[in-house]
């Protein structure tokens, strides 16, 4: 019986897997390369953008590049401004809640990281006992700045990739107000202890339904904007990001349906849900917002339109059934644990379908990372997916796993994954799209630079630490001679340094939104005005 | 991509493969398996403190999953052995935990079965074992002159509370401790049977 769910699990991904590899090889579903160009006006192709930029690294941008000598098609750029137009408001308001979580929850990050070493530290509140506050941080992050910069970013960019205003905008500024007003009493309950008891599903349930509602709200506008769209070819980043936000609500409702899960099943169906939400939500948009913006800023198309592809369908089929591997060495069924386990390792196809492309399509530029914000963190952003995702695969085999199950090294990954990729390529996203928003540059072009490097240094310490510090716990733990308080005194150093990572982080956070904060109250200097594009460019040549 | 057609197909057979394959078809599969013979439903009090024990997210450093001989050496550590399906069968929601920052407790009660050592423990852990970095817990207690009739006084290491003052355990201390203490399933793993 089990053998034959296995083989017939994989039986089913590998044809699956092919049927779509054939059918994009024979171009079934596409009229040609020239898929990968439809981020472009005619006779685009060649000019950079980053309205991140100061004037004097845009030039220095575009000198890294050859624009042809027509000027790009007036039309086409009139209807992406058009387009921008008419998300302005809406993104806005995602943006701006982003933000407000982002530091929120750095706080409580920060705040729970201490705890961990300074256990008697604010010991008299019980809302900010280590228990409490560690999830307040996660659900956060996870259904606070993440989400709302992520959906912020696709419902900018899905109008500019199809090419028409966005329809709906305030079903989805309703959905924003519906799914806000959740999350603010989800986290209200669980600061005072009401929780669900399952990790990444702790909101009561009761709660769960105003996120579901707010997230059909949010998906009206994009299914009517993607049925008036006005261009042929569906970019690949509307993929990603049509796809995430169609298995969000289907992983959302079945992972917390209460009273039909139970015991050890529960468990099975608790990390489908916790492993998907980062594979089947996060994921695909980050990558969407990096598929956009890395070839928008360099002004190149992404190399391989047939790489992209893959990558999107091998990441559909292999990532939604990994999420076993956190119950290996547990008391669920093995043919479970070894599917994920085998599953986890062919995500390393995707992955490497992902950075090569990445890696062509820079190939030869790197100096425009000097010269562009935006791209210097989504750059930062795909290494950090390579990374991850590579641990990911190799710490889902039983011999890695075994030491680093229980550890922090497990929760080092988690932030090379949540941090290091998705937030840094949203960071980049925002970066781009906010002076389009406002109408107005970034006041302090020094202050993303102060963001970006405090970001690096404070999660390149954070992982560090974990990594080295997780591991020898691990091995502590398996030492049947050594007491188990020895693989807790030996964390102790690696515990405080990742207090300093986490508080560079959050500083980072406070540079980021005092900076999105000056820019939409119309304070600091303003130096060229509006990089509106045309105008601006025009102005300088 | 011209339409979104196989978009749409292909994102929605993937998510239904993947859901048959890690909660559908484990659900059908596990959900015949009965307790084990030594294992007894919680009791009111019990149950009290398991909610008591996901409220102060316990669960977040503490697993309740010892692991076989062959990957980790929970047995010998006295955390009981292997667990199997069974074990589980009052759980709801699930307590399995991924991080060890603390041992395992599925088998605490079987180990540490004194509620006193329990209530002292949650009031200060430093007080019992030096270099915990467990939280305290001295809001689920109060500071007192003297126990009132019917109230449980903690007794704790001199040192730990202020002259003249004594720790009385708030009911859910008293069921947390309950909870902690019930934790046992050092019974043999017959009828769980890994599946």
């Amino acid at each position: 019986m089990s053998t034959a769910l296995l083989l017939s699990a994989f039986v089913i991904s590998l044809v699956a897997l092919a049927f779509f590899i054939v059918a994009m090889i024979k171009g079934w579903f596409d009229p040609g390369a020239r898929g990968a160009e439809v981020i472009f006006a005619r006779d685009e192709i060649g000019r950079t953008e980053d309205p991140a930029a100061n004037a004097a690294s845009r030039h220095a941008l575009q000198a890294g590049a050859d624009a042809g000598a027509a000027a790009p098609d007036a039309a086409e750029l009139e209807s992406r401004a058009q387009a921008d137009r008419s998300t302005a408001t809406v993104t806005f308001v995602f943006l701006g809640c982003a933000v407000a979580w982002l530091v929120a929850a750095s706080l409580a990050g920060v705040t729970a990281s201490i705890k961990l070493h300074a256990p008697d530290w604010l010991g008299a509140h019980e809302w900010l006992g280590f228990g409490r506050i560690r999830t307040l941080h996660l659900n956060g992050v996870a259904y606070g700045w993440t989400p709302m910069a992520g959906l912020g970013v696709a419902l900018w960019l899905l109008p500019r990739l199809l090419k028409t205003p966005l329809v709906g905008a305030n079903f989805a500024i309703l959905g924003a107000i519906a799914w806000n007003a959740g999350l603010i009493a989800g986290l209200g309950a669980i600061a005072v202890g009401f929780s669900d008891g399952m990790e990444w599903l702790e909101m009561p349930w009761q709660v769960d339904l105003l996120l579901v509602a707010g997230g059909a709200l949010i998906a009206i506008p994009l299914v009517l904007t993607i049925r008036a769209r006005r261009v042929e070819h569906i970019y690949v980043s509307v993929w990603y990001m049509g796809a995430a936000l169609f298995w969000f609500p289907v992983l959302f409702l079945v992972g917390n349906v209460p009273g039909v899960h139970f015991g050890v099943q529960q468990a099975a169906a608790n990390w489908w849900f916790g492993h998907n939400v980062l594979g089947l939500f996060y994921t695909p948009v980050a990558l969407g917002t990096i598929y956009y913006f890395l070839p928008k800023v360099l002004g190149t198309p992404v190399r391989s339109y047939a790489l992209s592809m893959l990558g999107f369908w091998t990441l559909a089929f292999f990532y939604g059934q990994v999420g076993a591997h956190h119950l290996i060495g547990g008391p669920v069924p093995g043919w479970l644990v070894t599917l994920s386990i085998v599953q986890s390792m062919m995500m390393i196809i995707p992955v490497l379908a992902f950075t090569v492309n990445m890696y062509l399509t820079m190939k030869g530029r790197m100096g425009a990372l000097l010269h562009s914000p935006t791209l210097r963190f989504v750059a930062f952003a795909g290494l950090a997916y390579l990374a991850s995702s590579v641990q990911g695969s190799f710490e889902a085999l039983r011999g890695v796993n075994t030491v680093t199950h229980f550890t922090h090294y497990t929760v080092g990954h988690a932030h090379l994954g949540m941090y290091a990729f998705i937030a840094m390529a949203l960071f980049g996203g925002i970066y781009f799209i906010m002076p389009r928003v406002v109408g107005r540059e970034w006041p302090w072009p020094r202050l993303i630079l102060a963001h970006f490097w405090l970001s690096a240094a404070g999660i390149a310490i954070y992982f560090v630490a974990l990594t080295v510090g997780g591991w020898l716990q691990g091995t502590a733990m398996l030492d049947a001679a050594r007491p188990f308080m020895d693989s807790v005194a030996l964390t102790l150093p690696y515990l405080k340094a990742r207090s300093v990572g986490g508080t560079l982080m959050t500083l980072g956070h406070l540079a980021f939104a005092a900076h999105f904060a000056a820019m939409v109250l119309g304070l600091g200097p303003t130096r060229d005005g509006a990089p509106v594009f045309g105008r601006l460019e025009a102005r300088n040549a | 991509m011209r339409s979104e057609k196989p978009l749409i197909a292909g994102a929605i057979s993937m998510v239904a493969v993947a859901g048959l394959l890690l909660v559908a078809i484990p659900f059908a599969q596990l959900k015949d398996i009965g307790p084990p013979k030594g294992l007894h439903p919680y009791t009111t009090a019990q149950q009290r403190g398991r909610d008591e024990y996901i409220r102060q997210g316990c669960l977040y450093c503490h697993s309740q999953q010892p692991r076989d001989r062959s990957q980790a050496p929970d047995g010998e550590r006295g955390w009981g052995r292997p667990s199997v399906a069974g074990d589980y069968y009052y759980d709801k929601p699930h307590l399995l935990g991924t991080m060890r920052t603390g041992p395992d407790l599925l088998n605490i009660g079987a180990r540490q079965p004194s509620v006193d050592w329990h209530l002292g423990h949650l009031y200060q852990p430093r007080a019992y074992v030096p270099g915990s970095i467990m939280p305290g817990y001295p809001f689920l207690f109060d500071l007192k002159d003297r126990a009132e009739p019917g109230e449980r006084a903690v007794a704790l290491p001199p040192g730990t509370v202020p002259e003249g003052k004594v720790v009385v355990a708030q009911p859910r201390a008293l069921d947390l401790a309950a909870y902690l203490v019930s934790l046992d399933r050092t019974y043999p793993a017959i009828e769980g049977g890994q599946p």
